[in-house]
């Protein structure tokens, strides 16, 4: 089969500093951390964690009732980090809704917040009669999707992978091999999600979630440092459009990085315990589809959420196959994990760091954990030796995906 | 409660739930084409009138002929004697 070239040409971000792409990278040049303690979470019994990267009053009133009327928040951050995309990447109208664009967003679960919201009334009445019709399509499995397709009228395939921690990731290797294998010439890729103590309570039940840092919120999470205590949830969303090399060529538009290679492998040792070899596997394979060696990575931004098992397996498995000869960290210690948008929005801030020739170090990584040892943990600002990048993200359910993306020259 | 009250309390409630301009609600104003309600929000309305006034009109076929806002308070003030008081 012929397989075409896939590039990215627009990237869209509303993440924990708020909306934009130019707002993420420069609160990441910054070293700004987007974590918070979080009122509402004081008086919830049993729950330990007190922080949270929360996203901002962005305006979402402003998008028009009747196409926000179906949205939850995750929806509606996914729709402006859409309209952000198309519009650095110049695609009007007519080709948004030519059939020949797709949609590919996932998240880790349908809104949360509006589960509760139905489960609330429903358990007191014992009855359906005061629900509303927009309930059902802010809590299916694919809202974010289907929302940003509905009211950008996409009339493409609509996928929405859900895989937790890796949607994100997975939503744009699945959008690079729609567009690999000719079936969409653009796609418009990423993961949203949105705060919910169920998410960040679950992780506390495994003992995963960071709780000795509530009263110093920027110092959590700490990604790869001896102090880490586990994972601080966000939310927000990600959206890149991808299209083929020919079609930005043809168009004219510029080209920001190319989507090189993907891969999405299981680790089926445990539901929640990553470990290394499986890493090494997705991130080999990953590579071998870009058709490029482990020599040639100039940067590899981490899954790595600050969790003692997960920091310590990404690192043997990064040591084993890299060694030392590229630069790691991971965004988390600024953003926290931004769960099913991590993928989508560590993507585009490694495209910027690369186009910028200035690769941002962990956040919180003072004291790096003896386990984590035999790869390039910087801790100050470097130069991009080259343009290769391997981004990794791991989800529950041991679903590993890796990108690699090529800063375009 | 007046029948004006009725009509005030009716007309609040669908403009907050439907982001409406209290002075677009005129009695002659027709949902769908000038104050751009669809069929969904239709059964939304019947929803928030419910709990405005705390009747019940689930699939009452008289819905289906309501096309003005004056429609609208004809039918609510048919049911006036089912009303709740006033919450204030």
């Amino acid at each position: 089969m012929r397989m075409k070239r896939v590039v990215i040409t627009g990237m869209g971000s509303v993440s924990p500093y708020g909306k934009g792409t130019d707002l993420l990278f420069s609160m990441l040049i910054r070293n700004e951390s987007a974590v918070s303690r979080i009122s509402s979470l004081e008086y919830i019994g049993g729950l330990a964690p007190r922080v949270a990267g929360v996203v901002p009053d962005i305006g979402i009133t402003e998008i028009p009732r009747k196409i926000r009327r179906s949205m939850s928040a995750m929806s509606a951050y996914a729709y402006l980090a859409a309209i952000e995309a198309l519009s650095q990447a110049g695609l009007g109208k007519a080709a948004v809704q030519s059939g020949r664009l797709g949609v590919a967003i996932g998240s880790t679960l349908g809104s949360p917040g509006t589960m509760e919201e139905f489960f609330r009334h429903y358990i007191a009445t014992g009855g359906l009669e005061q629900i509303k019709s927009m309930l059902f399509f802010r809590i299916m499995g694919h809202s974010a999707a289907g929302n940003v397709a509905q009211a950008l009228g996409v009339s493409g395939r609509v996928l929405s992978p859900a895989a937790a921690c890796s949607s994100g990731c997975q939503a744009i290797g699945l959008g690079y091999e729609s567009i690999a294998i000719g079936r969409q010439d653009y796609m418009l890729c990423g993961g949203a999600d949105e705060f919910h103590p169920l998410v960040s309570g679950t992780f506390d039940l495994m003992h995963a979630a960071s709780t000795a840092y509530n009263d110093s919120p920027h110092q959590t999470p700490r990604p790869f440092d001896k102090k880490r205590d586990g994972v601080v949830c966000s939310e927000g969303a990600g959206v890149l459009l991808l299209e083929s090399l020919e079609s930005a060529k043809r168009r004219g538009a510029e080209i920001l990085a190319e989507v090189a290679g993907f891969a999405s492998m299981c680790d089926t040792g445990s539901i929640a315990g990553p470990a290394a070899e499986p890493i090494v596997a997705c991130m080999r394979a990953a590579l071998e589809d870009a058709n490029a060696a482990p020599g040639d990575v100039a940067y590899i931004n981490a899954h790595a959420t600050g969790t003692e098992l997960g920091d310590i397996a990404e690192s043997r498995a990064i040591a084993a196959l890299f060694g030392a000869s590229a630069p790691v960290s991971s965004l988390k210690g600024h953003l926290g994990h931004t769960m099913a948008a991590s993928g989508a929005l560590e993507s585009i801030a490694s495209v910027l760091m690369v186009r910028h020739k200035m690769l941002l170090p962990t956040r919180n990584l003072d004291s790096p954990d003896e386990r984590c040892s035999g790869l390039d943990l910087f801790q100050k600002p470097v130069e991009a030796a080259g343009t290769l990048v391997v981004k990794n993200s791991f989800a529950l359910g041991g679903i590993n995906c890796t990108l690699v993306l090529r800063g375009w020259e | 409660m007046t029948d004006q009250k009725v009509i005030e309390r009716a007309n609040a409630a669908l403009a907050q739930e439907f982001e409406l301009d209290l002075g677009s609600m005129l009695p002659d104003a027709l949902f769908r084409e000038d104050l751009g309600l669809d069929s969904l929000d239709t059964v939304d309305m019947v929803v928030v009138l419910e709990q405005e006034f705390g009747i019940k009109i689930g699939k009452d076929p008289a819905i289906a002929s309501i096309r003005t806002v004056g429609d609208m308070h004809a039918y609510i003030l048919g049911k006036k004697r089912e009303i709740s008081p006033s919450p204030e």
